[in-house]
């Protein structure tokens, strides 16, 4: 069974079309990213799939089953997204603890308490923080809390927009460090959205590279680090992030 | 003390009492360094000791009359004077406080709420909701409030009540417009479409997380409009519309001492005092509220 | 040949509730005719750093310094007015997004040319001759066109390019680049950085760039600064920043992934080990 399935997915935001035809099969337990230069419709497709961009044709299906437009409560257990920015995803005026349990309440699931501690130490925060306020963490922490929330209802495939662009490089290998370990603990699916390849490199299985809202090639991450990609417009990004590697002691 | 103190400012609180009551500490401690709200915040609580200990502050009947006492000056047996049936003025003023702070409390209980439901209903939902409500809203907001409240109060007869009611209608268009700006900022932020991933119902994502965002903004706005409530009540008190003899209300007052303000000056200014000193009281209040509640203040460290 | 920028002993405080807090430590530094680049984690202080030697830094924050100078000038003397004239006529500053500091009811052209006659009386005709100059400079296609349009229709690509042309059109000693391509693409960020570096070398400016991002740096400048907490924890020529010694900047370089990534496991920072706040 594929995690996500999309076929001849068009996405629009009122008249304006976006995303054309996109295709692609995610299998389950894979790491897939989706590459390509701002405006090129990578979010607006995670979008679709969360339920937040619903006007959109064709067909998106996760888990084997098909989604409807709206947002789904039963998709919402399954399939859960992390945002770019980690100052502008979390409520400014709740505790951590109030964001970790709201899911919670709203699926009606008991014990909350003892889960959000369990999570908390699951994504390497301290019990210090549950009590604090966004404002009293720094990003990266903040960023934690935010991948805490989106597996609060333990759902099978996380769809992760830019989750370290916003960060300084320390903080950005701290959290895709977590990331890999939670795959690998929990057996998650990953699709995620990055202009970064290097993070590619390190975290993903296969990528798709998206220009103007369409996909322009599709390709297994040995590829990308043999840098053996064949559109031309892949091999321009992969020029373009190629001279940071180059500096690098390996 | 000090240890109240380092628990309600712990930066690590171990309980959500404690978190909220470290928040709210902050914030009364921030009021606290401004001496005109301060001021304002000691002002209000007069209002409400004289309010509640009306009874015993009064050394006369707030209706008894005493015609062979009529329009005296202020003096140790009248401290601010008789009106023109001989009651004691002071002793008016203090009863007045009641109404003044039931108009107050009622119009704050019913336009707050709804304009802030309307409002965040409105901006949440967008589309023809909005058009509809907004389109209402605007209709209320398009008239001069006095005006309004005077239709209204003609239309349902002369009280306290109608008064009251004829506030609360006027005043709500104005904050539900606020509300909905407010919610308009907020509706496409993350952490609400992060809510709404997690399956929340829209009633649910408005009043956990929409309305709590809007408050504060609205109890700053609510608080710098008593001034005008008040004002506006005893302008209806003023022109026969408001409260009804013999109540003491201080528009009232006010309207029955204009006929001796030349001669027996205190009639018609002692009542006048009260309003601009709770009016401004409010005022104070709201403008440091204003500082402590700004979301930018509280996110600095 | 005295340097364009000396700087000794630099400090920036900040007044706040536990007290004042100085997020720049006393920092020192020369600047010839080169470019050098200032590099640390957000918060390290390097905006502060930028921004001072522009003395745009607002009461309540404090700056002072045993010395600093500007060829020649001693920047703590000057007054107000004084740093009006050196401002954009001399030092010119690139700030992170064009969003915000390109005025959105002018045409770019017009920006650009009163970039220039703020600093410089020309005749009408000439301006305008600078300006689409200025515009293919910066590598912007067909310039009349573009000079013609507001902020909102071009792309932050372009925006960029135009605050570059803006902040280069009074020829400037000294450009300040704050994060220039932060907010841009990758493969739009290094054309940015060309067409900088380009007229960088054409005008023999000196260049201080600003950035998080240490390949980046170190390919754009010939000496780096490594700030961390309000210091400067290791000088090096760009060149070899690779063979850095000092462990914050080792571990920055290593916490890095690559291309070709094959670690399990990225390594982070011990932050206790150098953490100033
Ligand atoms: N809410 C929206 N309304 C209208 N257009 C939008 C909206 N969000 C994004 N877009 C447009 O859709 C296109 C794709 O955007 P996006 O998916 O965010 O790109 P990416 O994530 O690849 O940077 C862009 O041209 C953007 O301007
Ligand atoms: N107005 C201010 N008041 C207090 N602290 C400030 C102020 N402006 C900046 N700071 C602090 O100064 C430090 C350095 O900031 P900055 O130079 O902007 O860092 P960066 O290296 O990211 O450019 C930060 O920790 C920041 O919190
Ligand atoms: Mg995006
Ligand atoms: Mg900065």
């Amino acid at each position: 069974m594929n995690a996500i399935t999309l076929t001849d997915l068009d996405v629009s935001y009122g008249d304006t079309k976006v995303v054309h035809g996109i295709n692609l099969e995610i299998a389950e337990g894979e790491s897939f990213a989706l590459v390509g230069e701002s405006g090129s419709g990578k979010s607006t497709v995670l979008r679709a799939i969360a339920g937040l961009a619903p006007d959109w044709e064709g067909r998106i299906s996760v888990l084997g089953k098909a989604r409807t437009h709206g947002i789904d409560r039963q998709v919402a257990r399954h399939c859960q997204m992390v945002f770019q920015d980690p100052y502008g995803s979390l409520h400014p005026r709740k505790t951590i603890d109030a964001t970790l349990a709201e899911p919670l309440a709203i699926h009606g699931l008991s014990n909350r308490g003892a889960r959000v501690e369990a999570m908390l130490a699951a994504v390497g925060l301290d019990r210090r923080f549950r009590f604090r306020f966004p404002h009293q963490l720094s990003g990266g922490q903040r960023q934690r809390v935010a991948i805490a929330r989106a597996l609060m209802l333990e759902p099978k495939v996380l769809l992760l927009d830019e989750p370290t662009s916003a960060l300084d490089v320390s903080v950005q290998a701290e959290i895709l460090n977590l990331l890999k370990r939670l795959r690998r603990e929990q057996g998650l699916t990953y699709l995620l959205v990055t202009h970064n390849l290097p993070v590619v490199s390190f975290l993903c299985d296969r990528l798709a590279v998206m220009r103007h809202g369409r996909i322009v090639e599709v390709a297994g991450v040995d590829q990308l680090k043999a840098g053996a990609l064949t559109e031309p417009y892949s091999k321009e990004l992969l020029a373009a992030s190629g001279g940071h590697a180059e500096i690098l002691p390996t | 003390m000090a240890s109240t103190r380092d628990w309600l400012l712990d930066d690590s609180p171990t309980s959500r009492l404690q978190a909220s009551l470290g928040r709210f500490y902050r914030i009364a401690a921030a009021l606290m360094r401004n001496p005109l709200s301060v001021l304002g915040g000691l002002i209000i609580l007069l209002l409400i000791v004289t309010a509640v200990g009306a009874p015993w502050i009064a050394p006369y009947s707030a209706t008894g009359q005493d015609l062979a006492n009529r329009l005296m000056p202020p003096s140790a047996a009248h401290w601010m004077g008789t009106d023109e049936l001989g009651r004691d003025i002071f002793s008016r003023v203090v009863w007045g406080s009641q109404i003044t702070l039931t108009i107050v409390l009622l119009v704050a209980l019913i336009a707050a709420p709804l304009g802030l439901l309307i409002g965040a209903i409105s901006g949440y939902f967008g589309g023809w909701v909005d058009k509809a409500l907004m389109g209402v809203t605007d209709v209320f907001l398009s008239m001069p409030k006095l005006i309004l409240a005077l239709a209204f109060v003609a239309a349902l007869g002369p009280g306290i009540n109608n008064a009251i009611i004829a506030i609360a209608i006027t005043t709500w268009p104005a904050y539900a417009r606020i509300a909905r700006a407010e919610t308009l900022t907020f509706r496409n932020a993350e952490f609400i479409s992060a809510v709404q991933l997690q399956g929340a119902s829209p009633l649910r994502v408005i009043t956990r997380h929409i309305l709590p965002l809007c408050t504060p903004s609205m109890i700053i706005r609510v608080t710098l409009d008593m001034a005008g409530i008040i004002l506006t009540a005893a302008g209806l008190g003023f022109i026969g519309l408001g409260a009804q003899p013999p109540l003491p209300e201080w528009g009232a007052m006010i309207s029955r001492g204009r006929t001796f303000i030349l001669d027996q000056w205190w009639v018609a200014t002692m009542p006048g005092f009260a309003i601009i000193i709770v009016s401004l009281g409010f005022c104070f209040l709201g403008d440091g509220l204003r500082d402590a509640l700004d979301p930018k203040q509280a996110d600095k460290h | 040949m005295a340097p364009l920028v000396d700087i000794a002993n630099l400090r920036v405080s900040f007044p706040t509730p536990r007290g004042r807090v100085e997020v720049v430590k006393g920092i020192s530094f020369t600047l010839g005719r080169e470019r050098l680049g200032i590099v640390g984690e957000s918060g390290s202080g390097k905006s502060m750093t930028g921004r001072s030697i522009l003395k745009l830094i607002r009461p309540p924050g404090r700056v002072t310094a045993d010395r600093m100078t500007f060829d020649g000038i001693d920047l703590l003397a000057q007054s107000e007015r004084d740093m009006r004239a050196i401002r954009g006529a001399r030092i010119s500053m690139v700030m992170q997004d064009p969003k915000f500091s390109l005025n959105p009811v002018m045409t770019v052209g017009e920006q650009i040319a009163e970039a220039l006659v703020t600093h410089k009386k020309l005749p009408r005709r000439q301006i305008y001759e600078r300006v689409i100059a200025m515009l293919e400079a910066v590598r912007i296609n067909d310039p009349a066109r573009v000079a013609k349009l507001y902020p909102h229709e071009i792309s932050g690509g372009m925006g960029q390019r135009v605050m570059i042309a803006m902040m280069l059109i009074p020829e400037p000693d000294l450009l300040i680049a704050d994060e220039p391509t932060s907010a841009l693409d990758v493969s739009v960020q290094a054309q940015v950085l060309d067409i900088i570096d380009d007229l960088v070398r054409d005008k023999g400016m000196g260049l201080i760039l600003i950035s998080h991002d240490l390949s980046l740096v170190s390919r754009y400048c010939d000496r780096i600064l490594v700030m961390n907490a309000g210091t400067v924890v290791e000088e090096c020529v760009a060149s070899e920043l690779q063979n850095a010694k000092h462990p914050y900047t080792r571990g920055l370089l290593a916490a890095m992934p690559t291309l070709d990534e094959s670690r399990e496991e990225l390594p982070v920072l011990d932050r206790t080990q150098w953490a100033g706040t």
